[in-house]
C-alpha cells in the first residue's frame, strides 16, 4: 500500500469550459391565451380519444355512433316514406338518449381531470403562464364542447334529413335552433356536474360511479316520485319535483321556452308553465355557475 | 381461504375517505323517497312493491354492486399497487375470495339493509313485501359482487361496462326483449322474491329452479375465472 499521496489534485493547465451552445430563447412568447387555447384543444381532442391510445378511442367513438345511429334511422324512414314531419322532435332527442350522454360524461369527465390530479401534473400546468381560471375555463369549455358535439351532431343529421325529405324549411330550421339551444344548456350543465364530481374524486372508478349516481339515480328517483305524485292526483307537484334531476331540469326549461312536448307524466296538465319555467331556468344557470365556482375553489389547492 | 389482512386492506380501500359518501348517499335517498311516498300516499302494497322493485332492486343494488365489486380490486390494478399484494405468499384465488367476501358484505350492508328499512317505512312489511325485496337484494348482492369483481380484473373500464350492463342491459333491453330478461341477475333475484310473497304482487320471468341454478353458476364461475385471471395478470401501462 503506497502511503504517498497522489499529489494535490491540480487542474491541468489546458482545461477549459467548452461552449456547448446554450442559448436563451428569443422567439415569440405566446403567453396566457395561447396556453389556455392549447389546453382547451388538447382536452377536447382527449375527450374523443384523439391523441391517445387506440383503446381509449373505442368508448367515446362508440357512444358517438350510438348517439347518431337512431337519427340516421329516423331520417332514412322519413325520406323513404316521404313523411311531412320527423317522428321525433329535435328537443326530445337528447332526453330519449340521456343514458348514452350520462355514460359519456361519466367516462370522459374523469379522464379529463382525474389523471392530472393523480399523476400530479397540475402543478406543472400552473408553472406555465396560466392562472387557475384559465385551467378551469379550458377544462370546462372542452368538456361542454365535447358534449355539444355529441348532442348536436344527431340534431344536425335530423335537420339535413328533414331538408332532404323536403319538409318546410323555416319550420324545421326554427325547431332545429330550439334544439340547439336546449342541448347547449344540457352540455354546460352535464359538463359542469361531471367535472365537479370527477375533480372531487381522483380515483377514476369512483369518479365514474359518482357521476352516474348524480345523473341517472336522481332521474330514477325523480321519475318514480313524479309517477307517484301523478297517481295520487297531485299533478301540480309533478313539475316541481322535476327540479331535482339534471335531465328533468332541462326538460322543464324546454317545455316552457322551447316549445317541446312535455316528458312528465300527466301530459299538458303537468307541463311546466312560464312561472315554473323561469325557476327551472334559474336553477340550471345557478348550477352551471355553481359548478364553475366549485371547480375554482377545488383548484385553489393543487393536491388531492 | 379467507385472509384477514387482505380483507382489512379492501375494507379500507372501499370505505376510506370520501368514498363511503357515495355509498351512504344512495341508501339515504331510497329511505327519503320511501318516507316521501308514505307521506304523499299512505301505505299501499302495490306502490311499495313498485318503489322497491323500480328503484331499490333495479337501480340501487346494481349500482352499489358496481361500486363495491369493481372498487374492491379495480383501483389497485389501476394504480399498480396490486403487485405488492401479488408478490406476497398468498394464493391468487384466496385474494379473490377474500375480496369477494368483502364486496358482498359491503353490498349487502348498503343495499339490503336500506331496502328492508324502506320496505317497513313504505307499508310496514304488508304482504311480506319488505322481506321479499330484502331477500332479493341479498341474493342479487352476491351475484353482482362476483360478476363485477370479475369485470374489475378483466378490464380497465370495469365501472363503465358494469354500469352499461346494470342500467342499459337490465332495464332497457330487459323491458324490450323477452329473452334478455332470462339473462338478468335482477330477474333471478325477483324469482326468489316472488317465492317469498307467494302472490301476484311481484312477478319474475324466470322460474325458481332456473334462477337458483343460474345464480349459483354465475357466482361460482365468475369467482373461479377471476382467480384464473389474477394468476396471469399483466399490468397495462397508463394510456
Amino acid at each position: 500500500m503506497s502511503t504517498q499521496a497522489p499529489g494535490p489534485v491540480q487542474a491541468p493547465e489546458d482545461s477549459r469550459i467548452h461552449n456547448i451552445g446554450y442559448r436563451s430563447y428569443d422567439g415569440p412568447r405566446l403567453g396566457r391565451a395561447a396556453a389556455r387555447q392549447a389546453l382547451f384543444s388538447q382536452s377536447l381532442r382527449g375527450a374523443y380519444g384523439l391523441g391517445r391510445s387506440a383503446k381509449s378511442k373505442v368508448l367515446p367513438m362508440l357512444l358517438f355512433a350510438v348517439m347518431c345511429v337512431p337519427a340516421l334511422i329516423i331520417v332514412a324512414v322519413a325520406v323513404v316514406t316521404k313523411a311531412s314531419k320527423l317522428s321525433i322532435e329535435y328537443t326530445q332527442y337528447a332526453v330519449f338518449l340521456q343514458m348514452v350522454i350520462a355514460i359519456y360524461v361519466a367516462s370522459q369527465a374523469p379522464q379529463s381531470v382525474s389523471r392530472d390530479l393523480r399523476f400530479r401534473t397540475v402543478p406543472l400546468y400552473f408553472a406555465r403562464p396560466i392562472e387557475r381560471a384559465d385551467y378551469v375555463l379550458a377544462k370546462y369549455g372542452a368538456m361542454a364542447s365535447a358534449l355539444f358535439l355529441l348532442t348536436a351532431s344527431p340534431l344536425l343529421i335530423l335537420w339535413i334529413g328533414s331538408l332532404l325529405a323536403k319538409m318546410d324549411f323555416w319550420e324545421q330550421t326554427q325547431m332545429f335552433g330550439q334544439g340547439l339551444v336546449s342541448v347547449a344548456l344540457l352540455s354546460l350543465l352535464f359538463g359542469g356536474i361531471g367535472l365537479v364530481m370527477a375533480a372531487l374524486t381522483p380515483r377514476r372508478g369512483f369518479g365514474v360511479a359518482a357521476v352516474i349516481a348524480v345523473l341517472v339515480i336522481s332521474y330514477g328517483a325523480v321519475t318514480t316520485l313524479q309517477g307517484i305524485a301523478y297517481g295520487t292526483e297531485n299533478v301540480g307537484a309533478v313539475k316541481w319535483i322535476g327540479l331535482f334531476s339534471p335531465i328533468t331540469l332541462i326538460g322543464g326549461v324546454q317545455d316552457a321556452f322551447l316549445g317541446a312536448p312535455t316528458q312528465a307524466p300527466g301530459g299538458e296538465a303537468a307541463a311546466t308553465g312560464t312561472a315554473a319555467g323561469v325557476v327551472h331556468l334559474l336553477v340550471v344557470l345557478a348550477l352551471i355557475a355553481g359548478s364553475y365556482a366549485v371547480l375554482m375553489r377545488r383548484y385553489r389547492k393543487v393536491g388531492l | 381461504m379467507y385472509n384477514p389482512t387482505v380483507a382489512r386492506l379492501t375494507y379500507r380501500a372501499l370505505l376510506g375517505r370520501r368514498r363511503a359518501l357515495i355509498l351512504f348517499a344512495l341508501p339515504a335517498l331510497l329511505i327519503l323517497i320511501a318516507a316521501a311516498v308514505r307521506a304523499f300516499n299512505g301505505a299501499d302494497d302495490q306502490v311499495a312493491a313498485d318503489v322497491l322493485g323500480g328503484f331499490a332492486l333495479a337501480t340501487m343494488v346494481p349500482l352499489i354492486g358496481v361500486i363495491a365489486g369493481t372498487g374492491a380490486i379495480g383501483p389497485e390494478i389501476d394504480d399498480g399497487s396490486i403487485v405488492y399484494l401479488l408478490s406476497k405468499p398468498v394464493k391468487r384465488p384466496e385474494i379473490i375470495f377474500t375480496k369477494l367476501i368483502v364486496a358482498i358484505a359491503v353490498t349487502m350492508v348498503f343495499s339490503a339493509v336500506p331496502t328492508l328499512i324502506a320496505g317497513f317505512v313504505l307499508n310496514g312489511n304488508g304482504q311480506q313485501v319488505a322481506v321479499a325485496y330484502t331477500v332479493a337484494a341479498l341474493v342479487a348482492s352476491i351475484a353482482y359482487s362476483a360478476l363485477f369483481l370479475l369485470l374489475g380484473t378483466v378490464s380497465r373500464h370495469a365501472v363503465v361496462i358494469g354500469l352499461v350492463y346494470a342500467l342499459v342491459w337490465e332495464t332497457l333491453f330487459g323491458s324490450l326483449i323477452e329473452g334478455a330478461r332470462t339473462l338478468s341477475v335482477q330477474q333471478w333475484a325477483l324469482a326468489l322474491a316472488e317465492k317469498v310473497t307467494g302472490d301476484s304482487l311481484i312477478s319474475s320471468d324466470v322460474s325458481l329452479p332456473t334462477a337458483v341454478t343460474l345464480l349459483a353458476a354465475v357466482t361460482v364461475g365468475a369467482t373461479w375465472f377471476a382467480g384464473r385471471k389474477l394468476r396471469t395478470l399483466t399490468l397495462a401501462g397508463e394510456e
